[in-house]
């Protein structure tokens, strides 16, 4: 979130698309409901199934499942057409007036620097107009036909309402009616939220999907402001603090990231991070990134981490190819990859294409799975009738169970989705002979070190040097864990030098030994350590930032700073900076959030700016080399600068509307596709229906399933359609059914409701299927067939999450 | 739930005195904003817990109401209704359980002294030790929310957690409802509350919202704002202007002083057929009166008033 839970009560209009947020963040929810009843908010729901969202909601339009980017990129052209936008901020604080070369173009659904071989782009055309002083070329004027404003003009102008409602199935009025709701709020003292979730991210056009809608909200002057933003509610309750900590197979802690292979390098690979501002006066906090890396690495491995080796630039592993789970698992199925150590995870049952998934497991010598509970993927190896129907006499896989703790029985932070780091402590200890996941992690390294220091083996150093100061070596501590990734001085930490008297002593600002208060203190001389920069200031020297519970709201509009610890620096919405116009002044002065006076900022939050910078030199968007914040992204994207539509890569329409000549722009061309898993996707003529997958209220993924009470109030798998495709197909309330992908098949209870319609396409009507997911072979629920049955093996071209979102189905009466 | 708070009884069933009413406290109500509602089922997990009843583990009939329905274990059930009008769809969801009559049909029907009580705050509860599982009280509560168990034949129901209010708490679905769509209080400030939302329901579109405290049970402890009140029968069947079934107005009611002249009159044919006929010789098998006609029957139901 760029916002948080608690601001959402500051919106004027709330707009929940790709997510559910009624039904899967009821708790969360409670603030568009304190929204809507202090604020005369109104709730708008675009979804393909009307949810408990909708029934909560003032306006719903239906679409098609994977069609968000055609419907997002028709409001981003009823704002330009009608004039919707707030100009001072998208002229002040966008991309907008940059200008791109003549290099750039886009044709047919493709833009320049397509390699069809590789599917994949060369982003180099994509660049800014270089002027002559080293800075980018921008026209505040916005009529340069090669400025971003222009560009995104013409490039939405094709997204019209009739486009929409043909790619998109929503009918033209409800379309229209959701523009003009979400166009009432350009007005600079109006806030919209977006609320989305996985309903977006799990998309192969997923992360073009949340770029679309942040444009949007860019364009209306809604991100940095109290009651807008973007805001990703996170499906586990530390999702956040996993990518914050950097557990994905590319990212390093605090979103730095590993080198790729071409990247051996170190000065390389530190220059290619440290991103030098491409307008004056800019701040362009990259900068900063060896500051961050150097201390990461001597938080890692102390003394071995020195100037003289690049603060072990070598310990670190180089990339030849992302290693998120697809990959993962395609190598398994290839006998490639050997072990495996699932923590915390139930791939069999989270995973697409099951059936993939349980071959790659069986391919393995050995796994082992950390988990409180007996999981579908600890169990993968034996049969369960028809829901997991394997040969366990042909399975050779060592699978070692090592039973963890749940949340309630341990003591530490989780991170919310509004990046609020919260400390808890254990309501009981574990059963039996459960263990923290620190503790297993813990014991299987000290043995590890102990063979490498035994036995030695080829390259030794990253796992003997690796800093393990803990108290018991077998069982940190989640507070020292959380000391650590705070960081400390290691020597003094020194003030720069005094510009005027650079001879006099520098004063110092952290003492050997102390913690730090925060990363403005972090140095790339190795007198710093911190484990993960943005956490940083999270146990400082006064102690554990976490555990603070005052709710105190001086300014009245939900920014409780003393409550927990936000990162980063305790600052609760991020690019905060742009609420204030160009002179520093509130644009909405009901929503007073920071502020400058002239010579300082302050306000209601801790301001996400330089505090002494006046605004008419320095923008908002701290993070990017810009200042400003990017419509138009010129590198960084896998599959285009400017997001557009592509069909999911199972979709029941036989040509991509936008570019219904261009086979190559039916689905996304940049996506990864594994050998085989092309020809493994569905046609609209065995599988004409759409179908998605999505979760219930009643259930939390695939774990309460083993819990009695939420097994009572949803306990039998079942699927979703709507009452023409029910009467077609000769399917009553509480029927049989049978729903095939081109991956297998589930055997499940039909409920017929109203709440899916048949949308019509440019002529074809399409009926969706929906899946709840929360069903398997383990728990006390009813058994059921996992919905990942059905789904497919692809992914977002940039992040390679699963398109679990849309994909095709055919349902007939079992 | 408990005959421990005597002290505030307001009325109890089948006794005609006054019961012990020494302290009056302040009448309760909880009030669920239909409109606020998400129907995520936390309430009937917390009534289950804190109540430690559940039901078994059921199976999917097509809807999302699970369990389908109350039962002695599911004292609070979510019913989903899919209303389709002038092609604008609501999913209209609404709590179901006891609705705490200030004139209770339950209690009014119950036969057994005792066994269903009316506290001064409103609460209707059920005293399980007293019920003789006749079931009268199912067919005396307007709104079908009784249920006898099977396994120790005693009648259920919501208690709206008397035991928790006792001690200053709200009711567990009220803690655990997390849109506050579930609120507790007296029930004049529970009134108050619902106008708010009334205001901004018709500011909305909603020109029949309303409140529901149907005046035929002479309001209830538990109200419902509706978006439609002018259609409490859209919201799975709530009854529209509910009232105690005149059975039971009947039989307490005109009946009962009818019930008692006739068995009056039973008791007075007794006295004269003993004192003209002279009990039955039983032992002989010539009795003299051995051909007269049976005495006159008297109503099961009659005999337990009696």
């Amino acid at each position: 979130m760029t916002n948080h839970w608690v601001d959402i009560k500051n919106a004027d209009v709330v707009l929940i698309m790709g997510g559910n947020a009624a039904e899967a963040h009821p708790c969360g929810f409670k603030w568009v409901t304190e929204a809507k009843a202090h604020n005369k908010a109104r709730l708008v729901v675009v979804d393909p199934r009307f949810t408990r969202s909708a029934a909560m909601s003032d306006y719903y339009a239906p679409l098609r499942a994977g069609t968000d980017i055609a419907f997002l990129g028709g409001v981003i052209n009823y704002l330009l057409a009608n004039d919707k936008i707030q100009h001072e901020y998208v002229r002040n604080y966008t991309n907008a007036t940059f200008v791109l070369t003549d290099k750039y173009s886009f044709a047919d659904g493709i833009f320049s620097g397509y390699n069809e071989a590789k599917r994949s782009y060369d982003a180099s055309s994509w660049g800014y107009e270089i002027g002559k002083d080293g800075f980018a070329v921008v026209d505040p004027t916005m009529q340069d036909p090669r400025c971003v404003f222009q560009v995104l003009k013409k490039h939405y102008s094709r997204y019209t309402p009739e486009v929409v409602s043909k790619v998109c199935g929503t009918p033209k009025e409800a379309f229209l009616k959701v523009c003009e709701y979400i166009a009432s709020t350009s007005a600079p003292d109006r806030a919209m939220t977006v609320m989305y979730a996985l309903g977006w991210t799990q998309h192969s056009t997923g992360t073009q999907m949340i770029r679309t809608a942040a444009m949007m909200q860019l364009l209306l002057g809604n991100i940095g402001v109290a009651g807008g933003g973007m805001n990703a509610l996170r499906g586990h309750s530390n999702i956040q603090g996993l990518t914050d900590l950097g557990l994905l197979s590319n990212l390093l802690p605090g979103y730095l990231t590993l080198p790729r292979e071409g990247e051996q390098d170190y000065e390389g690979y530190i220059k290619s991070r440290t991103l030098k501002p491409l307008r004056p006066n800019q701040v362009s906090y990259w900068q900063n990134y060896p500051k961050f890396h150097v201390s990461l690495m001597k938080a890692w491995f102390g003394n071995a981490a020195t100037k003289e080796n690049n603060w072990a630039f070598d310990y670190l592993p180089k990339l030849d190819r992302n290693y998120d789970v697809l990959q993962a698992f395609e190598l398994m199925g290839q006998g490639k990859m050997n072990g495996y150590i699932c923590q915390g995870f139930n791939p069999v049952a989270s995973f697409p294409h099951k059936a993939k998934i349980i071959k790659g497991l069986s391919n393995l010598k050995f796994l082992v799975v950390i988990d409180p509970l007996a999981t579908e993927t600890s169990e993968f190896w034996k049969n369960f009738g028809p829901y997991n129907d394997v040969d366990t006499a042909n399975i050779k896989t060592e699978v070692i169970r090592l039973p963890s703790t749940c949340f309630a029985e341990e003591d530490g932070s989780l991170t919310n989705s509004g990046r609020w780091l919260q400390w808890h402590w254990k309501g009981a200890p574990p059963p039996g002979e459960a263990k923290a996941d620190a503790d297993i992690i813990a014991e299987i390294f000290v043995r590890i070190r102990a063979l490498y220091a035994k036995e030695g083996g080829t390259f030794p150093e990253p796992v003997t040097s690796l800093t393990w100061t803990y108290r018991l070596p077998r069982s940190p501590s989640p507070e020292e864990l959380a000391m650590e990734y705070n960081g400390k001085a290691l020597a003094d930490v020194l003030a720069p030098p005094d510009p005027k008297n650079p001879k006099a002593p520098q004063a110092v600002l952290v003492p050997a030994g102390q913690q730090l208060p925060s990363f403005a203190m972090l140095r790339d001389d190795g007198s710093t350590s911190c484990g993960c920069w943005i956490y940083s200031g999270a146990w400082t020297q006064a102690g554990n930032q976490m555990a603070r519970r005052d709710n105190s709201d001086p300014f009245g509009i939900g920014q409780t700073l003393g409550w927990a610890w936000s990162w980063p620096v305790n600052r609760r919405i991020l690019y905060n900076a742009a609420s204030a116009d160009p002179t520093g002044k509130p644009w909405d002065p009901r929503r007073k959030l920071v502020f400058f006076n002239g010579k300082t900022w302050g306000g209601a939050d801790v301001p996400d700016m330089v505090p002494t910078a006046s605004p008419q030199e320095v923008h908002p968007f701290i993070m990017t080399a810009e200042g400003v914040a990017k419509l138009f992204v010129p590198s960084g994207m896998a599959d285009g600068p400017l997001p557009e539509h592509y069909e999911p890569f199972e979709s029941p329409l036989t040509a991509n509307p936008l570019n219904p000549g261009n086979a190559k722009a039916f689905s996304n061309p940049a996506a990864r596709v594994f050998k085989g898993d092309m020809e493994a996707f569905g046609k609209p003529k065995d599988f004409p229906y759409s179908a998605t997958t999505y979760r219930l209220t009643e259930h939390f993924h695939y774990w309460t399933k083993h819990v009695d009470s939420n097994a009572i109030t949803q306990p039998q798998q079942f699927v979703e359609i709507g009452e023409e495709l029910a009467k077609e197909k000769g399917i009553a309330h509480g029927d049989m059914v049978k729903v095939r992908s081109n991956r297998g098949e589930i055997v499940t209870v039909a409920v017929v409701t109203k709440r899916i319609k048949a949308l019509d396409c440019g002529g074809t009507k399409v009926h969706t299927v929906g899946i709840p997911n929360h069903w398997g072979f383990k728990g006390v629920a009813k058994m059921g067939y996992l919905a990942n049955t059905l789904t497919p093996f692809v992914g977002d071209a940039n992040t390679q999450t699963p398109e679990y979102k849309a994909f095709t189905v055919n349902i007939e009466k079992a | 739930m408990s005959s421990l708070q005597s002290l505030d009884i307001k009325q109890r069933s089948a006794t005609t005195a006054q019961p012990p009413s020494v302290r009056n406290t302040t009448e309760v109500a909880k009030l669920i904003d239909v409109s606020k509602c998400i129907g995520c089922k936390a309430c009937q997990v917390a009534c289950g817990e804190w109540n430690d009843v559940r039901d078994a583990i059921g199976r999917n009939v097509g809807v999302y109401d699970n369990p389908a329905d109350l039962s002695p274990e599911t004292w609070t059930v979510m019913r989903f209704t899919e209303h389709e009008e002038a092609g604008r769809l609501e999913w209209l969801i609404r709590k179901d359980g006891c609705m705490h009559c200030a004139d209770p049909g339950c209690l009014k029907a119950c036969p057994s002294p005792g066994a269903i009580v009316q506290y001064s705050n409103g609460i209707v509860d059920f005293v399980e030790e007293h019920c003789i599982g006749c079931g009268y009280c199912v067919t005396g509560c307007p709104f079908d929310v009784p249920r006898i168990s099977q396994d120790d034949n005693k009648a259920y129901k919501c208690t709206l957690c008397s035991d928790r209010v006792l001690v200053g708490l709200e009711p567990a679905c009220v803690k655990t409802c997390p849109t506050g769509a579930i609120m507790f209080g007296s029930k004049e400030d529970m009134k108050e509350q619902a106008a708010g939302r009334l205001v901004d329901l018709k500011e909305r579109g909603y020109q029949n919202a309303g409140l529901y405290d149907p005046p035929g049970v002479g309001g209830t402890h538990v109200m419902y704002v509706l978006q439609h009140a002018d259609r409490p029968g859209l919201y799975h069947n709530l009854p529209e202007n509910p009232s105690i079934s005149p059975m039971v107005s009947l039989w307490k009611g005109a009946a009962k002083p009818l019930a008692l002249f006739a068995m009056g009159l039973t008791a007075l044919a007794g006295f004269f057929h003993y004192v003209r006929v002279r009990p039955n010789d039983v032992d002989g098998d010539t009795a003299p009166g051995g051909n007269l006609p049976p005495p006159p029957e008297v109503k099961k139901e009659e005999r337990r008033h009696a």
